[in-house]
């Protein structure tokens, strides 16, 4: 067996609805090493939450799965029973959900809450699950958590119903962690005691992670790969430093060109212009061809393969095939090529993986 | 400088949830200032200080615990219910919330939602013109016009948002409280949506409450910031004062913290932790105190000389 704990195979996913067939996820393939922390990015409904909700046993129940393999240590998770999977849950997998009032029951007090994965899963007195979920509770920073254990979650703010939740899925001591945006409601300073926190599991126990943000600030603390996703693809995949430093697809490019920085001021956010294809019509072609400002004939034509960068980089774009034209990406993606190369330069960086590395 | 217009005027205001009891919180503890007609003022500060609460009690979803909210002059506590008073209130004063799930009624379709303001204030003169006022503002948010019939949860996180983000422009209000309204969008959309707040804003002199804690797309849209920590504001002044020439320790924390798309600065990155203990150890009242020409920080009369020095620098 290889270091992956997890390796997702081909999955194809579509929703049935009445307008169609929404074919959410199209040929998505990954792999999750032991301890290490992947990040998923990518435009909204481009299929991060599906995703990884179906490796949890979680979707919707119009959806169906056409095609593929969620191998957890080996085993195809989409061949387990519904009993199996409760199992999984809340002991080897654990998720953090985007909606953290959908997912916390609204009518049972905070500290029963935290304390159910526990005692379901663990064989332990009231007493003592109650007080490990005070001290879960007090871990991700709720504040008088010791008086509010009997409080209800409408009763806490946005962020510390997300942290409740976090408590939640972390109780246990899961082996994979999926946190679906789960530091979007909170600020700054929580955020980053929420990652410590998410790093500090990771050390002691080896948790690995999927990350799903849009917080590209966040990933770049946080993540050890990245994987974009568009259109129920993924378009793009390598180590932080590849993804930041020497993006290959437009896509991303464009992502990382629409973040504001603390000094963007008074002009127009850039943006990528249009909007995403239909997926109840996926394009024949490139799904980002209608919206690349780098689109040629091709790209309308037949969908990229993944071209290899190193060993760690992949992306789809057509602009990689050897007879492709030479293009100068966006101005904020040459200057973080360039603040890269000096950095590597200078010696403030380790070598990048290029080849060596795996 | 010519008087410009107060559109929200919050005084004193304090809202407890539970008082006296040992749950009790002081959500909001005693604040004070102005919002003026076509500017953005932006709330900051850590989750749980309270920005949410405040925005919903200037909606009226909450009776303050003490002090006052008028919106045009008016204060909104005494608008009698079924009024006409209270129907321009409703209208006029629209809130996107912090969470798009909870917000949306799952049983209606978008297009129900999205109208329904507009049904409640006869905007529209037939069904006709409901379809289209829709379609457009579908179109507006960035979604496609041909999903009018969905549900809410055939959409995701990003695409709810901007159903609510619909659902607040469609009666055209003059004031909008948008909490947390672009948390939830991926980052080629947040620039999207908050261009478009901006054009609407030019265009219909809208004036809104922006509360996020990315600071740095609040800083980024709005003209004025408040910093808010336990209930209390500690610091208020111009973007360009607060982000670029922090006075407050809790401000200067905050803004340490702020996580920046690059990994080489993420590995390097020290963040100032914030030392609450200076707020015990002055005699005198803290409160807002103007340290500069609209530059206010939460402090005791003896601190202000240190604080004006450190502007001078
Ligand atoms: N139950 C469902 N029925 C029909 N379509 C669905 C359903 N659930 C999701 N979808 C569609 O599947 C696609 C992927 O959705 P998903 O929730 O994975 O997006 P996401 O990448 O997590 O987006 P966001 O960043 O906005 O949360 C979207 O186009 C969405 O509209
Ligand atoms: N209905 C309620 N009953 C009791 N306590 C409440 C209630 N609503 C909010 N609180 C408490 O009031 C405080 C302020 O909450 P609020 O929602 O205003 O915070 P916030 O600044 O918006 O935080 P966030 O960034 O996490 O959304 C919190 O401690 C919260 O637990
Ligand atoms: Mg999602
Ligand atoms: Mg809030």
């Amino acid at each position: 067996m290889s270091d992956n704990i997890l390796e997702v195979k081909n999955l194809n996913i579509n929703f049935k609805t009445f307008a169609g067939t929404v074919q959410a996820i199209r040929d998505v393939s990954f792999n999750l090493k032991k301890g290490e922390t992947l990040a998923i990015v990518g435009e909204s409904g481009s299929g991060k939450s599906v995703t990884t909700r179906s490796i949890m046993g979680l979707l919707a129940s119009n959806a169906v799965i056409e095609h593929g393999e969620i191998l957890f240590k080996g085993q195809d998770l989409l061949k387990e029973s519904a009993k199996e999977m409760d199992h999984h849950r809340g002991n080897d997998l654990s998720m953090i959900f985007q909606d953290p009032m959908t997912s916390l029951d609204p009518t049972m007090t905070i500290g029963k809450q935290v304390a159910e994965p526990l005692r379901i899963h663990g064989k332990i007195s009231k007493e003592k699950a109650l007080k490990r979920a005070q001290e879960v509770l007090e871990l991700v920073g709720i504040p008088n958590a010791k008086n509010r254990m009997k409080d209800f979650p409408h009763q806490f703010s946005g962020g510390q119903r997300q942290r409740i939740v976090i408590a939640i899925a972390i109780v246990n001591y899961p082996e994979i962690l999926i946190a679906d945006e789960p530091t979007t409601a909170l600020d700054v300073t929580v955020q980053a005691q929420i990652i410590d926190l998410m790093r500090e599991l990771q050390e002691k126990l080896e948790t690995s992670i999927i990350f799903i943000t849009h917080d590209l600030g966040v990933v770049a603390g946080i993540a050890d790969r990245v994987a974009v996703m568009y259109a129920g693809k993924i378009i793009e995949v390598g180590t932080v430093d590849e993804i930041f430093y020497q993006p290959k697809h437009p896509y991303t490019w464009g992502l990382l060109s629409s973040m504001p920085t603390l000094d963007t001021k008074g002009a127009k956010l850039s943006s990528i212009p249009g909007t995403p294809p239909d997926l109840l019509d996926p394009p024949k072609g490139d799904a980002f061809a209608p919206r690349n400002p780098y689109a040629m004939q091709i790209d309308l034509e037949a969908q990229p393969p993944f071209f290899k960068v190193s060993d760690t980089h992949y992306a789809a774009t057509w602009l990689l095939h050897p007879d492709a034209p030479k293009v100068q990406p966006p101005a904020p993606i040459v200057k973080r090529a360039q603040e890269y190369a000096h950095l590597m330069q200078t010696g403030a960086v380790d070598t990048p993986s290029e080849g060596s590395q795996n | 400088m010519t008087e410009r217009k107060k559109i929200i005027q919050v005084q004193h205001l304090k809202q407890y949830f539970s008082p006296g009891k040992p749950n009790e919180v002081r959500a909001v503890d005693d604040i004070s200032f102005d919002i003026y007609e076509g500017e953005t003022f932006g709330l900051v500060g850590e989750s749980g200080s309270g920005k949410s609460t405040t925005g919903r009690s200037i909606i009226r979803l909450y009776n303050p615990t003490s002090g006052k909210i008028l919106f045009e002059g008016q204060d909104i506590s005494k608008i009698k219910n079924h009024s006409k008073d209270m129907l321009h209130f409703r209208r006029n004063m629209q809130m996107i919330f912090q969470d798009p799930y909870a917000s949306l009624d799952p049983r209606m379709k978008v297009k129900d939602i999205i109208a329904e303001g507009l049904d409640v204030h006869g905007l529209v003169k037939n069904d006709q013109e409901r379809d289209q006022r829709v379609k457009e503002l579908l179109k507006v948010v960035g979604l496609n016009p041909d999903h009018v019939t969905r549900y809410p949860h055939e959409f995701s996180g990003g695409q709810r948002q901007r159903i609510g983000i619909a659902r607040a422009l469609a009666v055209d209000p003059k004031f909008i409280i948008a909490d947390e309204p672009i948390s939830a969008l991926d980052v080629s959309i947040q620039a999207q949506v908050v261009n478009l707040m901006k054009d609407i804003q030019r265009k219909n002199n809208l004036t809104y409450l922006f509360i996020a804690h990315d600071l740095s797309m609040v800083k980024y849209i709005s003209d004025r910031i408040a910093v808010m920590h336990h209930g209390q504001l500690m610091e208020l002044g111009s973007a360009d004062a607060v982000y670029n020439h922090p006075l407050h320790p809790y401000t200067k924390s905050l803004l340490s913290a702020v996580p920046l798309p690059d990994p080489e600065i993420e590995r390097r990155r020290t963040r100032l932790p914030y030392d609450s203990s200076i707020e015990n150890n002055t005699h005198d009242q803290r409160q807002l105190r103007e340290i500069g020409d609209g530059h206010y920080v939460f402090c005791s009369e003896e601190e202000v000389d240190g604080y004006k020095e450190q502007m001078q620098k």
